[in-house]
């Protein structure tokens, strides 16, 4: 993880030269890069073209004020994720109360002590430099409603129950035409693998959320609820198998490593929510449903077939998807047996 | 007697640096003349507003500065165009003299 005391560019907005000046002195000497205006106006100018890690906001002043600058940043997309700070007089409480209550990172009393001041920024620097990882991350595992939806709700989800479809997707078996083949090779070979089942996940309305060796869990239909959650889940997972035939053609070309892969997909009522700690958290799902998925695709091998759904999921599916019944399964630890269907590619 | 608490400017100069503190002490005599004519004028011309922004400059610039006196004849004036009242009698002249006391007495803290 970065240190917390890296340097940041910040703006300083003030409509009073001595504060400006004390502010921007302060924050130069913790070594940030500083860029000042005079009032709201000029400081959303500076915000259209600069590109800032935090605003110290001044909330009395001409032109624009305080107030409507965060209101203006807050509904701006581009601009909402650059955390304001609000600078003002000990008796403004009021407004000041306000401004967090809006959406403020935080505030600071003027005159500013230096100590506090320091705290408050690079707490601040440090919030969105995470934020800014975790967006970067979201955006290669979720489509960009999903990312900007955790970034947006701030990661604090809560628990709570939704229906959705989850998918487990493993690597059932390397076939090796040549000799074995370089660690290098391998972490290659699954770079790209990834790659394109996330493209298949994410063209579908689904968000790729965990990982484990070379297998991985997705979710549809949460965060964002989406009606079709069983039939995105189901296409992408066709995708999957589509993009694979292409993959393991072009590996065999190469005498490369092939790969056979299983999907298992269950749908109904899970627990979703953000858990982990500050620094590290992800976007999950718990309960019957994810476990049923997880043990589907297992049975996936058993059963010699791609992809596994439960009677859930193809029950939200179009007639042009070709289910066949494989029966009601027993799987280890479940009271009731699961009616299981195998999904023809 | 001293208008600007020693304390508070001492703790000013600690933040600021010894080297900058001159630079603060010009920015505050070159712009609080400018603040305390735009609350004449303010006052003059009925723009409440104007009035009170700039009390709420001076009050804040007072207050950094430890010219208390100063400060607080600039919230009480800021707290009265905040209550819609400009019925201010002489206190904007008391003000006026109060800050030629403060402006006095930094210009001679200039080190």
């Amino acid at each position: 993880m970065k240190s917390a005391h890296e340097p940041g560019h910040l703006l300083v907005v003030d409509d009073n030269k001595v504060n400006r000046m004390l502010l921007s002195r302060s924050l130069e000497k913790q070594g940030h890069k500083i860029d000042i205006a005079e009032n709201g106006k000029q400081a959303l100018e500076k915000l259209r073209v600069d590109s800032f890690d935090l605003v110290l906001l001044d909330i009395e002043m001409p032109e624009m004020n305080g107030y409507q600058v965060l209101e203006i940043c807050l509904q701006d997309p581009e601009l909402r994720d650059i955390p304001i700070i609000m600078t003002s007089s000990l008796d403004e409480i009021d407004s000041v109360v306000k401004c967090v209550e809006l959406g403020a990172e935080d505030y600071l009393n003027k005159p500013v002590n230096p100590i506090l001041l320091r705290a408050r920024v690079n707490a601040s620097l440090e919030k969105k430099r995470l934020r800014d990882e975790q967006r970067k991350l979201f955006r290669t595992f979720a489509t960009k409603e999903v990312a900007d939806e955790l970034l947006r709700s701030g990661f604090s989800l809560g628990g709570k129950y939704v229906n959705a479809s989850v998918m487990f997707a493993d690597i059932r078996s390397f076939t090796s035409i040549g000799e074995k083949q370089k660690p290098a090779d391998t972490i290659d070979l699954l770079n790209n693998y990834f790659a394109l089942m996330f493209d298949a996940i994410v063209s579908n309305n689904g968000t790729v959320n965990q990982m484990e060796g070379d297998g991985f869990m997705a979710i549809f239909g949460a965060p964002i609820y989406y009606d079709g959650h069983r039939e995105y889940a189901v296409r992408a997972a066709l995708e999957m198998i589509e993009l694979l035939k292409v993959f393991n053609a072009g590996q065999a070309t190469q005498n490369k490593v092939r790969i056979k892969i299983g999907i298992g997909i269950a749908s109904g009522e899970v627990i979703a929510g953000y858990a982990g700690t500050q620094h590290r958290a992800t976007y999950t799902c718990v309960g019957d449903t994810v476990n049923t998925a997880a043990r589907i695709e297992k049975y996936t091998k058993e059963a010699q077939r791609p992809i596994l759904i439960d009677q859930h999921t193809k029950e939200g599916l179009p007639n042009d998807i070709e289910v066949e019944s494989l029966g009601p399964i027993l799987f280890q630890g479940k009271q009731l047996p699961i009616h299981i269907f195998a999904v023809n590619g | 007697m001293s208008v600007i608490d020693k304390a508070t400017f001492e703790e000013l100069k600690q933040i600021s640096g010894v080297d900058f503190i001159n630079e603060l002490i010009d920015a505050f005599l070159d712009d609080a003349p400018n603040m305390i004519q735009s609350m004449q004028s303010g006052h003059d011309t009925k723009d409440i507003e104007s009035f009170r922004r700039n009390a709420h400059s001076l009050k804040s610039n007072a207050n950094t500065f430890g010219a208390m006196e100063l400060g607080m004849l600039a919230k009480e004036l800021e707290f009265m165009a905040k209550d819609n009242n400009l019925d201010i009698g002489n206190r904007l002249e008391v003000l006026k003299e109060t800050f030629d006391k403060a402006a006095a007495e930094l210009r001679e803290m200039r080190t």
